[in-house]
């Protein structure tokens, strides 16, 4: 199973890989967040380390974010309601998401870098997030799924962005 | 009414003019000025922050001979480095004696000189000059031993906490902590004196004055309001909130003060509940037994079941709560501040165990949190509110008709009290 899998994964191809990135980028710039939850795998991982630790891993450092995917769906329905204050009205915000690289199969997923640049703007004030996207992707029934995403930050510390409220 | 025709500004200093509490009428309130003024801003720059004792950093950051932490303190570029000859640690101001730049380049490390780059003169991790590059041009007049890194007035660690003061003449710092001592010793007893700060630090910030967060970080008020998104967090995982935030609030002395209750959540020392999962339960379990068996029920209980926010005056935070949290923050300006928060954790903890208590802190604090965004979006409101005038004065009165719960203010008013102590030249 594992070798189909894993010579399927190997012809998938960087178009393919970028519709999922900017399918995710629309969903998330939509506040479709139920939508963008099944783009997801159901033991998937989404990971953001502190700036100042951007090798950190949840086993060990303190993360900005380590949710499985129990806490992504929690985040979303946060999100949702209209008690999450820091994001009731929602923020407008904007995925770029570019420099899409496949770096090959390993461990039967698909690994893939990115580069990103977030735009948020709530109440007048207009923030952005930059760095880098490492995904792992799988296959799930011949789509492609995302198991693994860490958002690694350029910007050395959290300010003026002030906080990660938002989905990167 | 305004503030002049109530009370003439000019026969009152800033602390008295802020700060207006009447016992017998049972009201407190805080002057909003405190919070939007240019003018109070700087004074509390050169009346507080220049004359507290301000947390540096934990020594288990820099275990080693030579190891090195760099950040700002009251928004002054020092350096805390473990002496590679005395292994003490040394806090040292961040700027070259020759003409000024910084010495110390990164964020941490490990190094036995600090060198600067400019024009290459040289320290020990003790401060002291030992290389200047063409010295023949001194004619060997150069006093080496004057021209040594500049100290930090005054540094002293209390159970591994590492504070500094700018003031040579201020108490000493188990003095300054009063009744704060107590509370830290709860904290780092219950992790068996092995205290750690876990890689990785929350560097965030907001647009709100910084004594808003010094209020927050220790209101059990709002927490159900604020944090509902957090309690149904809970409640989808098989939380029992019935419980519900039950507790008292406390004035330490020198303006710290704390609030100590009962949560629905858990804690990794040692309150189980499911968002552990089940494979933990006999672990925390084991882990209450031996508190018990060493300090006793009635302490092991305040250590494992008791929730602390506590204030250590006037802007280190040290929260004991689903993890602990041990945050500092800086005013940018009157409406605008830094924060820095760390993670601690018994040095010896079994993965498993960090691994939860490292997700138990995600779900709740920092800035991708399930609760701290909110904090931020409640002081930067506040804020914000300041700005449309028309009210001139915050109201803290809760509780004062009663011994403080959770939900009471006390804790905030001695803050307060303290501050217009000092706003008034006191020190
Ligand atoms: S300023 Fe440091 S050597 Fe000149
Ligand atoms: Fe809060």
């Amino acid at each position: 199973m594992t070798v189909i899998e894993d010579s399927a994964l190997a012809e998938v191809t960087r178009p393919a890989v970028e519709d999922l990135l900017y399918l995710e980028a629309e969903l998330l710039d939509d506040w479709e967040l139920d939508t963008w939850l099944t783009l997801y795998t159901d033991d998937a991982h989404y990971e953001i380390p502190c700036t100042d630790d951007p090798g950190g891993t949840g086993q060990t450092s303190l993360m900005l974010i380590h949710d499985n995917r129990m806490r992504m769906a929690s985040r979303v329905e946060r999100l949702n309601s209209r008690k999450a204050h820091r994001e009731y009205p929602h923020s407008n915000l904007r995925h770029l998401v570019t420099n899409v690289r496949l770096l090959g199969v390993e461990d039967g997923e698909l690994r893939v870098r990115a580069s990103f640049l977030v735009n948020r703007c709530r109440a007048g004030r207009e923030t952005t997030y930059t760095g880098r996207f490492d995904y792992r992707l799988v296959l799930q029934s011949g789509e492609l799924r995302i198991k693994h995403k860490r958002v690694t930050l350029d910007m050395t510390v959290l300010r003026p962005a002030s906080d990660v409220a938002v989905i990167l | 009414m305004t503030l002049l025709e109530e009370r003439p500004s000019s026969t009152l200093s800033t602390g008295s003019r802020c700060v207006d509490e009447d016992i017998d009428g049972m009201r407190f309130r805080v002057h909003r000025d405190a919070m939007t003024s240019e003018d109070v801003f700087r004074e509390e720059i050169e009346k507080i922050f220049a004359h507290s004792w301000l947390y540096v950093g934990h020594e288990s950051e820099i275990p080693e001979p030579g190891d090195y932490v760099r950040r700002p303190v009251a928004g002054r570029p020092i350096f805390m480095v473990r002496g590679a000859k005395s292994g003490r640690v040394n806090v040292f101001h961040n700027t070259c004696t020759h003409r000024g730049a910084v010495v110390c380049r990164r964020d941490k490390g490990n190094s036995k000189v600090f060198q600067c780059f400019y024009h290459a003169w040289t320290f020990d991790s003790e401060g002291k000059l030992v290389g200047v590059p063409g010295k023949d041009a001194y004619d060997d007049q150069l006093d080496m031993d004057a021209l040594g890194l500049g100290r930090v007035a005054k540094v002293e660690s209390y159970r591994g906490f590492v504070f500094c003061s700018f003031d040579p003449d201020i108490v000493d710092l188990t003095t300054y902590l009063a009744g704060a001592r107590e509370y830290l010793d709860l904290v780092v007893d219950a992790m068996d004196g092995d205290v750690q700060i876990v890689p990785g630090t929350n560097e965030y910030g907001m647009q709100a004055n910084w004594k808003l967060l010094v209020e927050n970080s220790i209101d059990g008020y709002h927490a159900a309001s604020t944090h509902d998104t957090y309690f149904k967090y809970l409640v989808s995982l098989g939380t029992d909130l019935s419980i519900g935030v039950k507790g008292h609030t406390k004035d330490l002395g020198n303006g710290h003060a704390v609030l100590e209750y009962l949560a629905p959540w858990g804690r990794p020392i040692a309150r189980w509940e499911p968002i552990f999962g089940e494979e933990a339960k006999p672990e925390i379990d084991a882990l209450r037994q031996r508190l018990v068996d060493k300090h006793g029920p009635e302490r092991a209980g305040r250590m494992c079941d008791v929730n602390r926010n506590m204030l250590i005056y006037p802007n280190l935070i040290i929260n004991d709560i689903m993890a602990v949290t041990v945050r500092t923050f800086m005013p940018t300006s009157p409406t605008s501040m830094t924060v820095t928060a760390w993670e601690a954790a018994p040095g010896d903890e079994l993965p498993e165990v960090r691994q939860r208590r490292l997700d138990s802190f995600l779900t709740f604090l920092g800035p991708g949190g399930f609760a701290t965004p909110d904090d931020i979006e409640a002081l930067e409101s506040c804020q914000q509110g300041f700005a449309s005038g028309g009210i001139e004065w915050n109201d803290i009165s809760r509780g004062m008709n009663r011994e403080p719960e959770a939900t009471d203010e006390e804790q905030m008013r001695a803050f307060w009290r303290r501050w217009a102590e000092q706003m008034d030249g006191g020190r």
